[in-house]
């Protein structure tokens, strides 16, 4: 490779491509918290599609649009009706939305992790100085905070068409902080949900099929079982069904410590001692996915 | 560059390594085994990934038991099976790779640059690895072992899948790596045989213990083979056969290897002591007036100097000297 090569062209000498050969590197490697950093950054965009094939970029976009469309229009609607107030709570409009956020997790959780398992990338991260910990956090992260933003843009587009419409500024941006909080929670166990369920199922299509059937399930059948205890007047019970799918679950931190109207039927949400409960449950689901996922990853290895 | 000192890995059933101990310089080593002889295993402990039940090793001066992540920034590793996600370009998945390995992004992508063209991919670079060939992938996944310019790589069965060109041209890169790279090269096979034309050093294991460690100049150059091929002429219907009773008088002995192959009735393999061996034949052929065909250095191949080193585990030997021909 020490030839040289030449390209003879009008300007003679002034283009002329020289073959250097092999070049060594002695500029600076940054190290292990650099490289989950660029996991992390490569991880999150990969859930817009981006650096990756058009076609995979346009479900989730699609997603993010459908997601914030209606936001758009409500406060179109409200600004130009001189509303007092806007037509859905911040707290309530991801409840409302859960089935795009369904499908976007459902979509996004298996690319984010079945593909490195499908095809056996993993052991090229672990070859690298990144430690399996290291793979799971910026996996994790990466998940929850493209959910945080698919949740979290309708919210802002919420709060500016609040002050557009020049509502009640301290009242708006109380709902909004509270919507942000109630959403992050929301980002993190959804997170967490889709990736453990994800890195079991190295099929992509298993893996989408598999988080909308715990999600849509757990959810379909706590609401009906709520609903038949509202009926027949153990409104004690309903509270404590929540517990049992991840929507309601963040339905009944929000109604209870974020001043929130809960969604669950007779819109009775739990009391604050439920709701202590609510939030551990939730905090403990978190914290069990990231043990399950740094668990099977160990496993995996090389 | 690799020191191990009696190491060993036990899983619950296997013994996959034995008390190995090796000392591997710079240059390009060769780790040969059947499939199961533990070279896999090997890597992982050389890596840090995977603690050893007994025993210590030693990568680039780091220990692997403590130091596994500063080796891993120094150190390349290909893989033996397949690991390319089909749905981005060589050039994205090469420069994500030398993200990982810590280079900032402008150096990432310099660094593929260079590398995807050393490792021979040039337009093809920019379009989805899903439609690779299989020697194409192999380089895509050699780059990404190299991106980082590491002190050592590790090639796990580089060869595997490829054909014959493909496979010669893998083995002339492997060797670059070393002579113009100046990159240390650990690489495993299970043919014997394909190492030796690549290979300073090999080191063979066979259930986890080291069968052999030599360095492969030692035999195959000191004492060069001769092939040598002569036409027959009226006085001497068969040139062969006097051409070795003249060697024979003037006391060079020709060697009886090459017996049962086809033509070899007609080739006189003899070692060359130096240059008067040539001149030798030389003047041997002018002085019986016959044709020489040929007269052509022939390497020993590797085999044969294991031939005689353990008869036990000979035959699987021969076999993978035979799938590598």
């Amino acid at each position: 490779m020490a030839v040289e090569h030449s390209t003879a062209t009008q300007q003679g000498d002034q283009t002329r491509i020289h073959n250097i050969g092999y070049r060594s590197y002695d500029g600076p490697r940054l190290g292990r918290s650099y490289a989950t950093r660029s996991l992390f950054s490569q991880s999150l965009r990969g859930s817009y599609g981006l650096g990756r094939s058009v076609k995979s970029k346009v479900l989730p976009m699609l997603l993010f649009v459908v997601m914030c469309v209606p936001a758009a229009i409500m406060v179109a609607v409200a600004v130009a009706t001189k509303a007092r107030e806007l037509p859905v709570d911040y707290t309530r409009y991801a409840i409302v939305m859960q089935a795009v956020i369904s499908l976007y997790l459902a979509s996004q959780a298996p690319q984010s992790v079945s593909r490195d398992l499908r095809f056996k990338t993993v052991p090229l991260y672990f070859s690298r100085p990144i430690e399996t910990a290291d793979y799971v956090r910026a996996k994790f992260a990466a998940l929850a905070s493209a959910l945080f933003l698919l949740t979290g843009a309708p919210l802002i587009v919420l709060y500016a068409g609040a002050l557009l419409a020049k509502l009640d500024f301290a009242d708006q941006t109380k709902g909004f902080a509270q919507g942000l909080v109630s959403v992050a929670l929301l980002s993190l166990l959804f997170a967490g949900i889709g990736l453990v369920i994800a890195s079991v199922t190295p099929r992509r299509g298993f893996g989408i099929a598999a988080v909308i059937a715990v999600l849509t399930i757990s959810y379909g059948a706590v609401s009906t079982l709520q609903a038949i205890a509202e009926v027949q007047d153990s409104s004690g019970a309903i509270a404590w069904m929540g517990l049992f799918s991840p929507v309601t679950l963040i339905d009944g931190v929000q109604s209870a410590f974020l001043g929130a109207d809960s969604a669950f039927p007779g819109g009775v949400g739990p009391s604050t001692g439920e709701g202590v409960v609510y939030v551990l449950v939730t905090l403990g689901l978190v914290a069990a996915a990231y043990g399950l996922l740094l668990r099977r990853y160990r496993k995996v290895g090389l | 560059m690799i020191a191990t000192e009696s190491l060993s890995k036990r899983f619950p059933r296997v013994t996959a390594l034995d008390r190995l101990s090796l000392d591997i310089g710079p240059g390009v080593t060769g780790l040969v085994g059947a499939n199961g002889a533990g070279k896999s295993t090997m890597i992982k402990i050389l890596l840090g990934l995977s603690p050893a039940s007994e025993g210590r090793a030693e990568v680039l001066g780091l220990d692997v038991a403590t130091k596994g992540a500063a080796i891993r920034e120094r150190v390349g590793y290909m893989p033996e099976h397949d690991c390319l996600p089909p749905d981005v370009s060589a050039t994205e998945f090469v420069v994500h790779m030398a993200r990982m390995s810590g280079l900032p992004p402008a150096a990432a992508r310099e660094r593929t640059a260079d590398t995807l063209r050393h490792v021979g991919l040039y337009e093809e670079r920019y379009r989805p690895i899903g439609g690779y060939s299989t020697g194409m992938k192999q380089r895509v996944k050699l780059a990404q072992a190299l991106v980082h310019d590491p002190q050592l790589v590790f090639l796990d069965e580089p060869t595997n899948g490829l054909d014959p060109v493909g496979r010669d041209e893998m083995l002339g890169l492997i060797r670059r790596i070393h002579t113009d790279f100046g990159i240390s090269v650990l690489v495993t096979s299970h043919l014997l045989g394909e190492l030796e034309r690549t290979c300073d050093h090999v080191v063979v294991i066979d259930g986890g213990k080291l069968l052999r460690s030599s360095s492969t100049t030692d035999f195959t150059q000191t004492t060069t083979t001769l092939a040598i091929e002569v036409t027959d002429t009226d006085e001497h219907p068969d040139g062969t056969r006097a051409v070795r009773d003249a060697l024979h008088a003037r006391g060079v002995d020709v060697l009886d290897s090459g017996r049962g192959l086809p033509g070899s009735g007609h080739i006189l393999l003899l070692t060359a002591q130096g240059e008067e061996t040539y001149d030798l034949v030389r003047d041997v052929v002018a002085d019986l007036g016959l044709g020489l065909v040929r007269m052509e250095q022939r390497r020993h191949h590797i085999s044969e100097v294991f031939k005689d080193s353990d008869e036990s585990t000979d035959a699987q030997r021969k076999e993978a000297v035979g799938h590598g021909g």
